[in-house]
């Protein structure tokens, strides 16, 4: 049975209030704060993208893993904002870790559930016994249209995921994908950024797909909402998870250890494998955990974790909560400096 | 071979931002000046070493070697580019200088060029990060103004030496260079005006930093018996040395001191039979304000560490025990990379034939020539004299 | 495009800190000697993997960049000692200006050091930041 054997997270320092955001383009920074439940985001420093990010998590996941890379047999890197459109992060990923030469890896991209297909994949791989570890990364540096309602949330950020059979930390009992095809969110080859159906992002797209691919999972694992310890969904804002949950039957209080998007955005493709990472970083023997993802396009990839003895001593040294409380404020015009959104504007000869 | 090698000849150019001179122009103008003034005519020329850091990068130009002896109209004369980044001149000179001394000729111009105002100053600042370590320093971010700023952290670290002390050595540069109608800069400055000036590379500013300059300067060199027949004033070089460390600053024992420089002194001194305290001026490498105090203490004019004091109490000024850098020094008079470690020796000439103006030193019988590669990878160093009664 | 290659070449050192030591007098070297100074030929070099651990041994900030660098000024620029004795030139990262000191510890990050405009390739590298950040 395929498991976690360790994972790594990283998120960059800088944060953009989304008051500042509203001061620009003429909001009520409260009003928005409110509705998305959203107070402030992540930004990449202008020498970070979803390669460097990528690196840090996996460095990272290999040290909590206690793991020789050498031993990895395959490397997957989701992501929506991968630095090249032709030639993959998983590589960059790999040379970072000493992990090469002898193993598979390749990008996805599936909007916001790269990173958990990425986690599929590696399941496959290990359980088939082709891989021994199997190393699955969910990061972005997501790309925020100005002025528009998902600026507030497009933020950065990634977590890394060593997958194996032996020394678990906690296994992951099942997974089931609902998957349709259901254009919500999209970006074509060449634009700056995605656009969206508006309220056709909710039911039709989110709501849809979380909570198919949720009782999907339960019911075919004979679980109730009330036999989890925690839950975690995408959270692509505040209100979302929050709905899902209230629909499904969890509590506020199965939800909240990995409902992290009001201090640090939506990171897309690290959403829900950070909101887990945060869940692990706390979890106890015995824990049950749903995670259900989300991506555009569309489709959920839903697990079962169950918690094992390991977990105990295994604690991460690198927490969630020490990269979320790692931080510096900045305001718009660096943050525009940042993510390369003025013209001309890049670490480029 | 005992016989000794004379400078009987010297040419320099006006050192500045010179729109209307060509690389070709300048080293032209040089060379005509020193052979004029050594009263050749031309033909007695055996052979030609010209130092030019980076004519490729700044005029897209190699090959300037024959290039320069052809426009010399020296055409068919051997020819040799000698490049040690910015100790490219000083290095020209002690090859012509080994060829005199090998006894295998008589008369022999060294001269020195760059011409750097052709491409933007941003291009000009990569071109000369090419002395520095390519694939560890210049792909770090990293500038010759931040390799010698990193020098002056740690001296100011290790010995307390404060940014005023810094700043004096520029204040003495600029008080030199206007009495000097080459230089670049002719004009004062305070030492407010210094400290205040614009930020480049912590702790380091704008007026700390030599600029960048267009300018030729050349020599001719002449064997014992030859200089005797044909010169009234012949200025001997009673010593020629060179030494050389990591091209990475960050590979040094110490980032405090430049021990390539004291390895050449130590040389130069014993070859000329003579001790620090017998020097009577000496031009030296300030391609930085800092660079000036690390060389005075190789030179072992004051000891480790003191050279800020000793700048600060006058001593290297015009009327000091030891004035270093009469022409304006790299920061007051210019550095055009290749040429200056001709200029220095040009300027030392001048003290020593008692022809230096305004500039001049009393009783200058011994100078010293020190011309640093890069942040300290080479060091050449010359001690010169007249005729010692 | 040029120095593809050289890059490339490069990835152990710039990516993972992989240096050389000799076996004979325990010299370490970053970046990776072929021949030890202090040996010579009766030197036995082979690999060796630094852990990005290190100390800052100078510092300055640049306030004027070279080509590539423009976006980033000012930044810090050390030397940092690496704990197994050699010392390399890096920018120090994530930190505010005046919080570099010498004898601050530095670990290891990866980061993009410059691109060949937008079309080449990116050139990714090791960068320091402060172990102990304010």
């Amino acid at each position: 049975m395929a498991g976690i054997v360790g994972y790594g997270v990283y998120l960059p320092r800088y944060r953009l209030k989304a008051g500042e955001i509203a001061r620009v383009w003429g909001m009520d920074g409260d009003r928005v704060s409110k509705s998305l439940l959203i107070d402030e985001k992540t930004v990449p420093s202008l020498d970070e993208d979803t390669a460097t990010i990528s690196v840090e998590a996996a460095r990272n996941a290999v040290e909590h893993a206690q793991i020789d890379a050498k031993d990895i047999g395959a490397i997957y890197v989701g992501s929506e904002s991968h630095p090249y459109v032709v030639k993959p992060t998983a590589t960059i990923v790999a040379a970072a870790i000493d992990a090469v030469e002898d193993l598979t890896a390749a990008d996805y991209e599936f909007a916001c559930k790269a990173g958990t297909a990425a986690i599929q994949t590696c399941m496959g791989l290990v359980d088939s016994q082709m891989i021994k570890y199997g190393l699955a990364i969910g990061a972005d540096t997501s790309q925020g249209r100005p002025g528009d309602a998902l600026e507030y949330t497009a933020s950065a950020g990634g977590a890394a995921y060593i997958i194996g059979r032996r020394d678990t930390i906690a296994e992951i009992l099942d997974t089931y994908s609902y998957t349709t095809d259901t254009p919500d969110f999209w970006r074509r080859e060449g634009m700056d950024f995605p656009s969206h159906g508006a309220r056709f992002t909710g039911r039709p797209a989110y709501f849809k797909h979380v909570i198919s691919a949720a009782k999907g999972v339960m019911e075919r694992n004979d679980k109730k909402p009330r036999d989890f310890d925690y839950v975690v969904f995408h959270q692509p804002n505040g209100k979302f998870p929050l709905n899902a949950a209230k629909t499904l039957g969890f509590s506020k209080e199965q939800l909240e250890t990995g409902l992290l998007i009001s201090n640090i955005g939506n990171t897309y493709s690290g959403a829900t494998p950070l909101g887990l990472a945060a869940i692990l970083d706390e979890a106890v023997e015995g824990d049950l955990i749903l995670a259900v993802s989300y991506g555009s396009g569309a489709g959920s990839d839903a697990f079962i974790i169950e918690v094992t003895e390991r977990i105990g001593d295994k604690r991460n040294q690198k927490t969630v909560a020490e990269y979320v409380n790692r931080k510096e404020y900045i305001d718009y015009s660096l943050y525009v400096k940042y993510k390369g959104k003025i013209k001309g504007v890049a670490l480029q000869k | 071979m005992t016989s000794r090698v004379a400078i009987i000849g010297t040419g320099i150019t006006e050192f500045g931002e010179l729109w209307d001179e060509s690389f070709r122009s300048l080293i032209t103008k040089a060379g005509t000046e020193a052979i004029n003034d050594s009263r050749l005519e031309g033909d007695e020329i055996e052979a030609l070493y010209v130092g030019s850091m980076s004519p490729g990068l700044f005029s897209g130009q190699e090959h300037v070697s024959s290039l320069v002896a052809d426009h010399a109209g020296l055409k068919g004369v051997p020819a040799t580019r000698v490049e040690a980044a910015c100790s490219s001149g000083a290095l020209a000179l002690r090859e012509a200088y080994l060829s005199i001394k090998s006894g295998e000729m008589d008369y022999v111009i060294a001269g020195g060029v760059e011409k750097m105002t052709d491409i933007p100053s941003n291009s000009a600042t990569v071109a000369l990060m090419g002395a520095g370590d390519q694939e560890w320093e210049a792909f770090k971010g990293a500038t010759f103004p931040g390799l010698y700023a990193l020098m002056a952290t740690r001296h100011m670290y290790e010995y307390g030496t404060t940014l005023e002390q810094i700043s004096q050595v520029s204040v003495k540069s600029h008080e030199n260079a206007a009495l000097n109608p080459k230089a670049q800069f002719r004009f004062k400055v305070s030492l407010e005006d210094v400290m205040n000036s614009t930020p480049v590379a912590d702790p380091l500013r704008l007026l700390h930093c030599s600029p960048i300059t267009d300018g030729a300067a050349a020599v001719v060199l002449a064997s014992e018996e030859k200089a005797r027949e044909i010169c009234d004033n012949p200025i001997w070089i009673n010593a020629s040395s060179c030494s050389t460390d990591t091209i990475a600053l960050h590979d040094r024992e110490y980032v405090s001191r430049t021990d390539a420089a004291t390895r050449a002194a130590g040389k130069a001194y014993r070859r000329a039979g003579i001790k620090p305290q017998d020097v009577d001026f000496a031009e030296v490498h300030d391609c930085f304000s800092i660079a000036e105090i690390m060389a005075i203490e190789s030179l072992g004019f004051c000891k480790l560490g003191e050279g800020g004091r000793f700048t600060e109490e006058g001593e290297t000024s015009l009327s000091g025990s030891i004035p270093i850098n009469t022409s304006g020094g790299l920061k007051g008079k210019g550095h055009p990379v290749g040429a200056t470690g001709i200029a220095q020796a040009v300027e030392a000439v001048a003290q020593l034939r008692g022809e230096a103006g305004k500039r001049q030193v009393e009783k200058a019988k011994i100078g010293l020539t020190h011309n640093v590669g890069g942040s300290g990878g080479t060091c050449v160093i010359h001690i010169l004299s007249g005729d010692l009664k | 495009m040029k120095g593809i290659a050289t890059h490339w070449r490069l990835i152990p050192q710039r990516y993972n800190l992989v240096g050389t030591e000799c076996s004979n007098c325990g010299m370490k070297f970053f970046p990776p000697r072929d021949i030890c100074p202090k040996c010579r030929r009766s030197g036995d070099i082979g690999e060796f993997r630094f852990s990005g651990e290190g100390t800052v041994y100078s510092y300055t900030v640049i306030h004027t960049p070279p080509e590539g660098f423009e976006f980033q000024k000012p930044y810090v620029l050390g030397i940092i000692e690496l704990s197994e004795g050699p010392r390399l030139l890096s920018q120090i990262v994530d930190c505010k200006l005046g919080d570099v000191k010498i004898g601050s510890r530095v670990e290891q990050v990866f980061r993009k050091v410059v691109a060949d405009g937008s079309a080449g390739i990116i050139r990714y590298g090791y960068k320091f930041k402060l172990k102990d950040p304010k």
